[in-house]
């Protein structure tokens, strides 16, 4: 065994023991979530609502480490949480942009604070905000894949009833279906997805994983179906993208993914019809 | 025979208001009717309340087992972020074939739609779509909210017409929401007056005699034939106006009393 390379559990040496591979496997991961995921953030126009959940991870990371959690436990947990509480407050009325701004904004605020209480978080705190993707171990891999496994399984298994409450609430009741069902699927995905995202391309930019892919789709496709896959797709090449950009000119990996995305997005709406 | 769909005293609150009160009413197979009353009387609520969309706070909402309700909502916003056809719209969310929704477009008489995205149609390309979803699910019953809503006098007409061809053809009961007197009077079996609360019910032809109904759409002596032509015509003299800046098309308070 060279000593260069490093052993895994298992003893045998993988493709996997390669940062490089583990890094784009696991933003691959993301994206295929994100993608289908972020179609209904765009069509239902939820952006904000994914800034919320995502700032509430960076408390989640707090809390975890303050309590000696697993992060993933803990960011699932705070994600879930905010995202439960923003989808019941929608539900009684509340005004939601400014409702979003204060929970969105606080739990950031909160988070910050929480963690400067972490002494040795406090020097990786930009792993947090901008994401670590060259430093996903393989039992993170694991989570990423499992996790997105899940997120697009739900999706697909209630596509139809998704987009017809997406469509309109009254048509999806009056056809036996139940809206308040199917919103809580789109809450849970999106407290899962958060949770798989926050180490991929970290807490400020995983809303931009959700918008991005989907409204670049959109240019591009003639229906539902069609920019929810081109969505997953789009984000799977930015993460090649930004990985190979991040490579070559040695800039942070997170954000130059985010960049490869919205170079794609200004691409196809140049060369899209005019609307 | 028995009722399609019946609702039993029931009383409805949205927002901590009550909305309907002591609401009794059933529909039978093949029949029409319609529900009549100004804005904000509860008309909508009434039609959402019978789907099953809003609770009733009291009383009880009876549907017939398996029943397969029709319904076309008043207005439906398609966010130009979805790239949604025509086509794909009327499998939502049950699936038809591509020949089945096809057919339907055709029957209705906008076939050139299909391919078409739903954000870019007219409002009355979206009216007969709408009614051809609510069509392909074989319904026993037809639940139509404002159906005209944005359609000029004439595709007001001829969407009543085509409403009643289908049924007849699909043999299904038509229960309809309407704020307009004149078209729906001739198009309809019966008639329930909403105001809140049931203000009176029967044929078109008792109702309209109705003081109720008189005293709720403020016609006084003159009828609904008479509001009508009124409310229509642009063009005739206010004789009370003689003033040039004033002389167009304003009606008088009467309507509204």
């Amino acid at each position: 065994m060279s000593p260069s390379t490093t052993t895994t559990g298992t003893g045998r040496i993988t493709m996997l023991d390669d940062f490089l591979i583990r890094a784009a496997l696991a933003g691959i991961g993301v994206a295929l979530a994100a993608g289908p995921l972020g179609a209904f953030v765009v069509w239902r126009r939820m952006a904000y609502f994914g800034d919320a959940t995502a700032h509430a991870a960076i408390l989640g990371v707090a809390l975890a480490l303050a309590f000696d959690l697993p992060m993933n436990l803990g960011t699932l947990t705070v994600a879930l949480a905010m995202a439960v509480t923003v989808a019941a407050l929608a539900a009684r009325g509340w005004a939601m942009d400014t409702t979003l701004g204060v929970l969105a904004h606080s739990a950031l605020a909160f988070g910050l604070v929480g963690i400067s209480f972490v002494p040795e978080a406090r020097s990786d705190l930009s792993a947090w905000l901008f994401g670590d993707i060259l430093a996903v171990s393989r039992s993170d891999l694991a989570f990423i894949w499992i996790g997105a496994a899940a997120v697009v399984a739900l999706i697909v298994w209630r596509w139809q009833a998704l987009l017809t409450a997406t469509l309109n609430e009254d048509l999806a009741a009056a056809s036996g279906l139940d809206p308040d069902r199917e919103r809580l699927v789109l809450t849970l995905t999106m407290a899962l997805t958060v949770a798989l995202a926050l180490k991929v391309v970290g807490a400020l930019l995983i809303a931009a994983m959700l918008i991005i892919p989907p409204a670049t789709a959109r240019g591009l496709a003639r229906s539902p179906e069609a920019m929810a896959a081109l969505a997953a797709l789009i984000g799977a090449g930015a993460v090649l993208g930004g990985l190979g950009l991040s490579l070559q000119l040695d800039t942070p990996a997170g954000p130059s993914v985010v960049v490869v995305a919205a170079l794609a997005f200004v691409l196809t709406t140049g060369l899209g019809r005019p609307r | 025979m028995t009722a399609l769909l019946e609702a039993r005293h029931i009383c409805v609150s949205l927002g901590g208001q009550e909305v309907l009160h002591d609401i009794s009413m059933q529909v039978a197979p093949g029949e029409i009717v319609t529900i009549l009353g100004p804005n904000g009387s509860g008309k909508s609520t009434l039609l959402r309340a019978l789907l099953g969309i809003v609770p009733a706070t009291r009383g009880e909402v009876r549907r017939s087992d398996g029943l397969r309700i029709g319904y076309m909502p008043q207005k439906l916003h398609v966010d130009r972020t979805m790239p949604l056809s025509a086509r794909r719209f009327l499998s939502l969310p049950r699936r038809h074939s591509r020949g089945d929704c096809l057919a339907m477009l055709a029957r209705l008489g906008v076939a050139e739609v299909a391919e078409r995205p739903m954000a870019g149609l007219s409002g009355g390309q979206l009216q007969r779509v709408l009614l051809a979803r609510a069509l392909l699910s074989r319904p026993q019953i037809l639940m139509l909210d404002e159906p005209t809503q944005g359609l000029d006098q004439p595709g007001e007409a001829a969407f009543y017409r085509l409403i009643e061809e289908v049924r007849t053809e699909a043999g299904a009961a038509v229960l309809m929401v309407s704020h307009d007197l004149h078209v729906v009077m001739s198009a309809s079996d019966r008639v329930i007056c909403l105001n809140g609360h049931i203000c009176c019910e029967g044929t078109p032809r008792v109702v309209s005699s109705a003081p109720e109904y008189r005293a709720l759409f403020g016609l006084g002596t003159r009828g609904a034939l008479a509001l009508y032509q009124h409310s229509h015509d642009h063009d005739h003299d206010h004789p009370h106006d003689h003033e040039p800046e004033h002389d167009h098309h304003r009606h008088g308070p009467h309507h509204h009393a």
